[in-house]
């Protein structure tokens, strides 16, 4: 058996045809109860994404009552209606996207020209540099917090979207994957560039970042979701329910609106929307870009 | 550039050219520059403030760094029962939370791995709580584990059972937040333990199954020894992430860090004494203290990487 798969490696058949006879076999049984036992986990896994998604729909009265259900007497949007006029979502959906599209287009600007630099050209200390952003990647942002605000708080910025954008915007990570992701290219066609005249600067235009598609659109991807979804940095610089931005604003109703269940999860439901739309739009890229930053 | 061109001239054509060289280390430069200047305002700077302020008593309310106190907020620190409870706790989460996001995504990206169709809906399930923010989890979470209408305490009461007090006993609290966490950022795993799996050789598996290898066998002498890597950089990266454990601790306790403090994390101890309490010195102080702990365990860990890749 073992010399006919050796001798018909390239036949694609031939595997699906082993599984069949394999259907004798007493592990298929077996096989069949673990994926029937993660199908139920899955399952399990979106209950309380579904439990949410459902109360956001129940009038208020019908969310507090015992035993719980799961059936709408009353399928309704006022809680959502009710989310808009009483908190200033709307306010903090614009906060958002305001800032993630600025931290995003500015970390792959800067990210990528470095991670440029550090795999295509010389220059003096670049050793140093390139030691200096390994360590970085090192330096846990979340423990600097204190300093970070005192900072913001002496030059008179905190509330402002010069707080909320600029500290996100330095990834050390995304230059060291675009400095990978420059290294696995061909120099060739730079050199080629070089020699006919063109500039640095040229090159990493017309040529770099038009090569560098994949690892741009994955960091893209992931700084997008990771500073939408920040939650330390914007809770501290921006006290003012004006500069909130989704994740602090939501913070506050959890706390702040206490009794109102249907609101509290139309809210959970309102801030989930925007990435999961983005999920299903860049499901590839991001499970694409999870194993490949992993696994580097 | 006038005198640069004159040695040029002078010079076998496949030399370096000066000019050349020099007009490209300033455009290296100035490639970095964007970057390096952000890191060293908003990375640098920061962590030399803090060891700076750690130094004073720098109060929130008051411009300036305040008065020297030498190591007295260290000292201070060292000798508060409550900021070893901090850190204790996110050590425990570390330690309760790491091995069940190790282990269930494996078994899940195993079992999945090999189904030929209907993949993407693991991924749609297991995944998507990934990619939400800390406070729509806080809000679904702290609705679930609501003790009169929540959903589990419903369950429970179904089966006859009585309600724990998930987020109201001292016992039980951080292990309900450890609940939400496996739940939340199971999916991180799972994808990268799945991409893992697709490295993995097809050809070992078919020659496996022809030998008669049972299926455990395989996911015991294949998958994991496999894995190694993949199974060494989750767990890294775990570590590093539960250390930093802020959000859903804070949201979900609404700030109070449990009853008791008995679910308060490292993080919040710095957030309660660095903003709440006003006191920058002593904030950045424990800040520190925290930062150094979290260096030390990402480096311990990388030289472990290192000797075990040279080992294979």
């Amino acid at each position: 058996m073992s010399s006919h798969a050796a001798e018909t490696p390239s036949r694609p058949a031939a595997p699906k045809a082993r599984d069949r006879q394999l259907v004798q076999r007493p592990d298929v049984l077996f096989r069949r109860c673990v994926t029937g036992v993660v199908i139920a986990l899955a399952l399990l896994w979106l209950v309380p994404v579904a439990w949410a998604l459902d109360t956001s729909l129940k009038a208020e009265p019908d969310t507090i009552k015992i035993p719980v259900s799961w059936a709408i007497p009353h399928l309704t949007l006022s809680a959502y209606s009710l989310d808009f006029s009483a908190t200033d979502i709307g306010r903090w959906y614009i906060n958002s996207a305001i800032v993630a599209v600025i931290v995003t287009v500015l970390t792959v600007f800067t990210a990528s020209m470095a991670g440029y630099a550090l795999s295509r050209q010389r220059f003096r200390g670049k050793p140093l540099v390139y030691a200096a952003i390994l360590a970085g990647i090192m330096i846990p942002p979340q423990a600097l917090m204190v300093p970070l605000f005192r900072e913001f708080q002496s030059v008179h910025l905190i509330n402002t979207y010069w707080a909320l954008i600029l500290p996100q915007v330095p990834a050390p990570i995304a230059v060291f994957i675009f400095k990978k992701f420059f290294d696995g290219q061909p120099i060739e066609l730079d050199q080629a560039a070089r020699v006919d005249g063109a500039s640095w600067w040229t090159c990493y235009r017309r040529i770099g970042l038009p090569l560098a598609r994949s690892a741009v659109s994955a960091v893209a991807i992931f700084t997008f979701v990771w500073t939408w979804n920040n939650f330390l940095w914007p809770f501290l610089s921006a006290t003012n329910q004006n500069m909130m931005t989704i994740p602090v604003g939501l913070g506050t109703v959890i706390s702040g609106t206490g009794i109102i269940n249907a609101l509290q999860m139309a809210s959970a439901v309102l801030g989930a929307l925007p990435l999961v739309m983005v999920f299903l739009l860049g499901q590839r890229q991001i499970v694409e870009g999870v194993a490949g930053t992993g696994l580097k | 550039m006038s005198t640069a061109a004159l040695p040029r001239t002078a010079r076998p054509v496949s030399r370096p050219r000066p000019d050349r060289l020099r007009a490209g280390e300033l455009a290296g430069a100035g490639f970095v520059a964007p970057f390096l200047v952000l890191y060293a305002l908003f990375l640098i700077l920061p962590l030399v403030l803090a060891v700076i302020m750690s130094l004073f008593n720098t109060s929130l309310v008051i411009p300036g760094l305040g008065t020297f106190v030498g190591l007295k907020n260290y000292g201070e620190l060292f000798s508060d029962d409550y900021f070893w409870q901090a850190m204790w706790h996110t050590v425990l989460f570390t330690l309760v939370s790491t091995p069940f996001l190790i282990v269930l995504p494996l078994l899940f990206a195993i079992a999945v791995h090999r189904l030929s169709h209907g993949r993407w809906f693991f991924r749609l399930a297991f995944f998507l709580p990934y990619i939400l923010p800390s406070a729509v989890i806080a809000l679904i979470w702290t609705f679930m584990y609501e003790p009169a209408y929540g959903l589990l305490d419903g369950i429970l009461h179904f089966f006859g059972l009585g309600a724990p007090g998930w987020l109201s006993s001292t016992t039980l609290t951080l292990y309900s937040i450890v609940i939400v966490t496996i739940w939340w950022t199971i999916g991180f795993n799972f994808v990268l333990f799945v991409a893992g799996l697709q490295d993995s050789p097809r050809d070992l598996y078919e020659a496996a199954e022809l030998d008669g290898a049972s299926w455990w066998a395989q996911v015991r002498r294949i998958t994991i020894p496999m894995l190694g890597r993949t199974i060494t950089l989750v767990a890294v990266l775990q570590v590093i992430a539960s250390l930093k454990i802020f959000d859903q601790v804070y949201l979900i306790t609404q700030g109070g860090g449990g009853p008791n403090f008995s679910a308060r994390v490292a993080l919040e101890y710095i957030y309660d004494y660095g903003f709440t309490s006003g006191r920058v010195g002593y904030g950045s102080a424990a800040s520190l203290v925290l930062f150094v702990v979290i260096l030390v365990i990402s480096f311990a860990w990388l030289a472990l990487v290192r000797r075990q890749e040279k080992g294979v």
